[in-house]
């Protein structure tokens, strides 16, 4: 019997919204322990900011350029490398429950095999792996898909159908009748995306991913080794937690947050000192990705709206730290507690009022960029706790699996186990991240590389819609640790400019060749 | 009105690539998460995997152009308007495009989006299928 892994993942959440990273908005007492027992991470980056690419980093261990899933919409084949498929070779029992999205949603043909096993309602197909071998899809022998709401064709969808099909409704629709993301507003301040949900608690999506987690669990031999993926939806917009659950923070009372210039003037002479597209993004004159509400004017974001969808998020965070409780107690019930290693993160940030702005896009700032991370080792396998300063990334996951399975990362992986320390990271080589984008929205591209390396983080535009290829960002993140003076063009940040660009350059991971298709908007 | 377009080269002659493409009543053979399309005067209906039924126009069956054109008058889209063209290259093989233009524009890209797999498995049928010659016939 060796050790057990579970994977918890949100969706688009914030450093800044745990209390052991500082939070002081959602309380998060189960994550919070989770890190003072093992190791938090101060710089954890993802190589892409939007969910499938992201995700899809997760699952095989490679950056989006070699995975191909350069942006949502564009599905990750499914004999895709997959470290689950390694787990599961070796004996492990494993699963995903909840949000997937390695393949787009909006699939009217059924095409795609996340959306037909939930029609169909079975747990897993057979499927061709990497290495020409066949086994469940992806090497998940059971799955049961959720996302931010009751439309669509995953598990949940059905399940609020088939059980309470009155609560169908109450969720805010979170596309429009163009089928673009809605920008109507709700809540107590007609802010985008927010929306009093008179859902039950019970019913609502994190709890029901918990439920089911902790029903597969059950379902395990006592000496089953298990990698459990659950992939909570919060709290990503729309921001609709229960309404009974809205009492626990009073809006009106959440402070701005500190990368919010409440200064309109201020705010936008941050924007109009970085590359074009903030700007234009900003006044509505540009759209340049599908992730954020196309009729929605960020210029006219009020202090309110930012305060209530503070609120809601934290709300949204506090529910999923109650529900990892509760799989937690499972587990201790199981008598599993000391062989089970616990990796709690997302896959991207939230803009969340930063620079005057919510959602996200092709903004590689620390709103979006710096993630919670945090690795409680089984108390089996006696790590000290610690606090690991180095940057590490979202491709370091898929090793640490194979890492605390006793395997051997496979060669097509691009990350290195996570360090345990930063005297293990300094050992080990952990200097620089890589993040990419790459978005290609009818006539309108944009095209981003990022390295984050020694307190640094510098972007790199290639040709496209709004840039030619010169524009730029570079940020000193202990100077300026909201990254509001972009150095790109300050004689003073030269030499280090041209020192990360050409570390960039030297570390670009190889591209998948022919470009995988974008096969639908998300 | 947004618009979308694939486009794939197949290793076999224009003629055999427009005998599978300009019959319209044989779209679900080569369009992944079609499982139906049947044809009633200038109307074709096709089922899709979903069990989504999409009535369909036909505008243009050209087998000198090899162009076919038909808009979707489902509901789902205010204005759609599908074109394949089938163009011989002069060496044995032929380019295939397959245009989208919709409104909303979302629904180009979800509508067009599925075309390149069609391509792809239209491709597929035809120069590596098990009866690959019987497809055409």
């Amino acid at each position: 019997m060796g050790r057990k892994i579970l994977f918890v993942t949100t969706d688009q959440q914030r450093y800044d919204t745990l209390g052991c990273n500082g939070g002081t908005l959602a309380r998060t007492p189960v994550v919070d322990g989770l890190a003072a027992q093992g190791i938090r991470y101060e710089r954890a980056v993802p190589q892409s900011v939007v969910c499938m690419p992201s995700r899809s980093t997760m699952l095989t261990g490679q950056h989006p350029a070699t995975h191909g899933v350069w942006m949502n919409g564009v599905p990750l084949p499914v004999d895709a490398p997959s470290v689950a498929a390694v787990l599961q070779r070796a004996g492990y029992r494993t699963a995903l429950i909840g949000k997937a999205h390695f393949e787009p949603y909006l699939d009217p043909f059924g095409r795609f095999t996340e959306n037909i096993l939930a029609i169909e309602g079975i747990p897993t197909t057979e499927q061709p792996w990497v290495d020409g071998s066949t086994g469940p899809h992806r090497g998940f022998e059971h799955l049961e898909f959720a996302t931010h709401g009751a439309a669509g064709m995953h598990h949940y969808a059905r399940w609020l159908r088939e059980h309470h099909p009155e609560a169908v409704g109450m969720y805010y629709a979170t596309l429009d009748a163009s089928v673009n993301v809605n920008a109507a507003g709700g809540g107590d301040t007609d802010a985008p995306q927010a929306h009093h949900n008179q859902i039950p608690r019970d019913w609502y999506h994190t709890d029901w991913v918990a439920d089911r987690t902790i029903t597969w669990l059950d379902s395990l031999g006592a000496d089953d080794d298990w990698f459990a993926w659950m992939s909570f939806p919060d709290p990503h917009h729309p921001w609709d937690p229960p309404a009974s659950e809205m009492s626990r923070i009073d809006w009106r009372e959440v402070p701005l947050p500190a990368g919010y210039p409440t200064d309109r003037a201020e705010r936008e002479r941050n924007l109009d000192d970085k590359p074009r597209h903030w700007r234009l993004w900003y006044d509505g004159e540009l759209v340049s990705n599908y992730e954020a509400p196309r009729d929605w004017v960020p210029a006219t974001l009020t202090d309110d709206q930012v305060r209530e969808i503070n609120a809601r998020n934290a709300v949204e965070c506090e529910l999923i730290d109650e529900a990892l409780g509760r799989v937690l107690a499972a587990i201790e019930r199981r008598g599993w507690t000391d062989d089970v290693d616990i990796i709690f993160t997302t896959d991207h940030g939230e803009l969340q009022g930063d620079h005057g702005l919510l959602f996200k896009g092709p903004y590689h700032v620390d709103a979006l960029m710096r993630l919670p991370l945090v690795w409680r080792p089984a108390p089996s396998a006696a790590v000290a706790p610690a606090v690991v300063h180095r940057p590490v990334g979202l491709v370091d996951l898929a090793p640490t699996f194979c890492a605390v399975a006793g395997l051997d990362a496979t060669d097509w992986m691009q990350g290195a186990a996570l360090p345990v320390d930063d005297a293990d990271a300094d050992g080990r080589g952990f200097e620089r991240v890589l993040t990419q984008w790459d978005s290609e929205l009818f006539g309108v591209g944009v095209h981003a590389r990022t390295i984050t390396r020694d307190g640094w983080v510098c972007t790199a535009y290639g040709p496209g819609a709004v840039h030619d290829g010169s524009e730029g960002e570079l940020y000193d993140l202990a100077d300026d640790p909201l990254q509001q003076r972009n150095r790109w063009d300050d004689p003073g940040a030269a030499s280090m400019r041209a020192d990360l660009l050409a570390d960039l350059r030297a570390h670009r991971p190889p591209a998948r060749s022919p470009r995988l298709q974008l096969e639908a908007p998300v | 009105m947004a618009t979308v377009r694939r486009e794939t080269r197949i290793q076999r002659s224009a003629d055999d690539v427009w005998a599978l493409v300009g019959d319209p009543a044989r779209l679900h053979e080569w369009f992944p998460g079609m499982v139906a399309s049947t044809v009633d005067g200038s109307t074709r209906t096709i089922t899709t995997a979903t069990g989504i039924e999409m009535p369909e126009e036909i505008l243009t069956i050209d087998p000198i152009l090899r162009r076919f054109r038909y808009r979707i008058t489902s509901v789902i889209v205010r204005q759609h308007l599908g074109v394949i063209d089938v163009f011989d290259l002069g060496d044995g093989s032929s380019l295939v495009s397959y245009s989208t233009d919709a409104e909303p524009d979302a629904m180009a890209l979800i509508i067009g989006g599925a075309t390149g797999g069609a391509l792809a498995e239209l491709r597929r049928l035809l120069e590596t299928g098990p009866d690959a010659s019987a497809q055409v016939a």
